[in-house]
């Protein structure tokens, strides 16, 4: 298969949609009809590639983890995602997001951040547009993740707490969603997730899709013309995975997701509606939305993108949970194997590889590694002292 | 198809009269339900009555502290359900909630538990116009009223399509923003009542930043009545009581009486 289009509905099988309050429903045509426009338009595709070069970094290089690959028995390589301008993948689609919204002709960005890496992102890229920001990033995240907060700060954001419910992820989500309610003739969500409603699930992957696309030819070159056995990837909401996926949808490479165990909504596989789309969602017997718990703020979330859902349904990729003890391992080993300390987030993949190496024994396996692991050093030093 | 709600809607508009529609969180309190009874012997047309999700993005920060304290009681669906059954109202309501809720146990089922527990309508504020198909058909089948939203940044060319899939009323958004108490109506709040009203003849009520009997006269001016929430579930959260929350609802029908 090859990653489709969603339906004019945003469908991908039965997931997806466009679940928002009636207020939202004519900015999320508009988005729909100015991202078609766009995504068409060769001058906006030329000035994207132009930012995601001489301003992000890319593309960003394949690594060979050979000290990691004979440790395991497994071909390890690693798209480095984390080499990109602010650290991780997510300054693909903020770059995507930020000159669409410019195009669009709105003066001002609101987003969400769990880990603090797509406020950054959102930061970065309205400091370079000259466009006002704001980012809801929950009470608890803004105590795990204060360099962060601190950074988006300096880029000139205004960062504001989310109080309620969970005080993470999830609940920045809300925060985000009710104030773009109130204002959203002039302001833009930026999105950070393949979540959300239509058009955002799409219109992220596709921002993405360059994370796949470079690693589908740098593979080819380095793999003499072939596709890694297992492409894999940490999936919260799914941003990076789908981007990665993208790239190797109609190969025969095995595609794999990973959650964290206290937050595999796909791994429970119940479908739900929260935050504009029908997808998977941890939730109770009554339908309300279960909080989830992960050591890393990024995955910190009980939803999924509905393409993860719709990939998984159709058995086109699986999702594995792993731990957090797994994930500690992961990041400390990739550390001192190969010099590249990685984001929490990013472990994750890593931390399923080093897990399944008896099944992965002779493989090989690309590794998307979302983001590096600067922001992460603090808690660790506290949970490894 | 045509409902209770619809009907003592129409009912209070054909006689003259402005409709009043108070908004109580279901489970609030031990004593919740007297507080129905209160607002409807009170004056109310009709209760809205809202089923606490955990994720509530259309709701302010009252409704949000309602909501949780609601369901840190241990409030569920069914007990919501379970209580209103039998409960003798004195008027329809319509229950209020999000959509998990409903697709959650399958919305045959979800419409069917709302029709046992004697409840005329529905309103879920996450389930616009684009996918609405599988709830109304499992609500219109059941029996409930499915009331829509329209808001102010709806284009001219949707407002009748909104008008025309809503039943029990149809509930104009007064404002570009979430549920809360503002100091002043918002002028939006008129503007979306007049252009509905231009398209239906199905009752207009606006709710949304409708919180004080003045702004409820005001808005009433162009709508046929008012949905108040915040106002009243703050009433609530301050420990009025049935007392309080009938006296306060009293206030508003006086008002909406003397226009």
């Amino acid at each position: 298969m090859t990653m489709t289009d969603p339906s004019p509905e945003g469908r991908f099988g039965e997931f997806g949609g466009t679940f928002v309050p009636e207020t939202l429903v004519p900015a999320c045509h508009e988005l729909d009809r100015a991202f078609r426009d766009a995504w068409a338009d060769p001058a906006f595709r030329t000035e994207l590639d132009r930012l995601l070069a001489d301003y992000a970094g890319r593309p960003s290089p394949v690594t060979e983890c050979f000290n990691l690959s004979e440790k395991l028995g497994v071909r390890v390589l690693l798209k480095r995602e984390d080499l990109n301008h602010t650290g991780s993948h997510k300054i693909n689609n903020v770059l995507g997001q930020a000159l669409l919204a410019k195009r669009m002709g709105k003066t001002r960005l609101v987003a969400e951040t769990g880990a603090g890496q797509h406020g950054v992102a959102t930061a970065t890229a309205a400091a370079l547009f000259g466009m006002d920001c704001i980012v809801y990033m929950g009470e608890v995240d803004i105590k795990r993740q204060e360099l962060n907060v601190f950074r988006m700060k300096l880029l000139g954001t205004e960062v504001r707490t989310a109080f309620s419910g969970s005080r993470t992820l999830k609940d920045a989500v809300n925060e985000a969603m009710r104030y773009w309610v109130s204002v959203v003739d002039t302001t833009h969500y930026c999105l950070g997730s393949a979540m959300g409603p239509h058009p955002y699930p799409w219109m992220v992957r596709e921002f993405h899709r360059v994370i796949g696309d470079e690693a589908r030819e740098q593979c080819r070159k380095l793999l003499d013309g072939g596709v890694p056995d297992v492409v894999t990837a940490c999936v919260g909401g799914g941003s990076n995975a789908i981007g990665i996926f993208s790239g190797f949808a109609d190969t025969d490479a095995e595609l794999v997701g990973v959650e964290p165990a206290g937050g595999a909504a796909v791994t429970r596989a119940v479908p739900g509606i929260v935050h504009g789309s029908k997808s998977y969602l941890m939730q109770d017997e009554w339908g309300q939305v279960l909080e989830a718990e992960s050591i890393s703020a990024g995955l910190d979330y009980p939803g999924v993108g509905p393409e993860h859902s719709y990939l998984a349904s159709i058995g086109r990729a699986r999702y594995i949970p792993v731990t957090d003890a797994e994930v500690i391992e992961a990041f400390q080993l990739l550390a001192r194997t190969e010099g590249i300390i990685p984001a929490l987030e990013s472990a994750h993949a890593l931390a399923w590889v080093i897990g399944a190496r008896q099944e992965l024994a002779g493989k090989t396996v690309l590794v998307n590694l979302s983001g590096r692991g600067d922001k992460d050093v603090t808690q660790m030093m506290e949970i490894l002292k | 198809m045509s409902g209770a709600l619809e009907s003592a809607l129409r009912a209070r508009r054909d006689s003259g009269g402005k409709c009043l529609v108070p908004y109580i969180t279901g489970g609030l309190g031990d004593d919740w339900v007297e507080t129905v009874r209160a607002a409807a012997a009170a004056g109310a047309d009709a209760i809205e009555i809202g089923i606490p999700f955990s994720d509530p993005v259309m709701d302010g920060p009252t409704i949000q502290l309602a909501n949780d304290r609601a369901l840190a009681g241990g409030v569920t669906p069914q007990s919501v359900l379970d209580s209103l059954r039998n409960a003798d109202i004195g008027a329809p309501t319509a229950v209020m909630t999000y959509v998990n809720l409903a697709f959650h146990g399958g919305y045959e089922r979800f419409a069917h538990n709302l029709a046992d527990a004697g409840v005329s309508g529905c309103v879920l504020p996450d389930l616009p116009l684009e996918e609405i198909g599988p709830w109304a058909d499992a609500a219109d089948d059941a029996g409930i009223e499915t009331v829509l939203l329209a808001a102010p940044t709806a284009p001219d060319d949707r407002l009748p399509r909104i008008c025309e899939r809503s039943h029990g009323f149809v509930y104009g958004v007064g404002l570009v923003g979430i549920t809360g108490v503002r100091s002043e109506l918002a002028d939006s709040a008129k503007i979306i009542a007049g252009r509905l009203k231009a398209v239906t003849d199905k009752p207009v009520l606006v709710g949304v930043g409708v919180g004080s009997p003045s702004q409820a006269v005001e808005v009433s001016s162009v709508s046929d009545g008012v949905v108040i929430g915040s106002v009243v579930v703050q009433r609530m959260l301050d420990g009025g009581g049935p007392e309080g929350v009938g006296e306060l609802v009293a206030e508003f029908r006086a008002a909406l009486d003397s226009m």
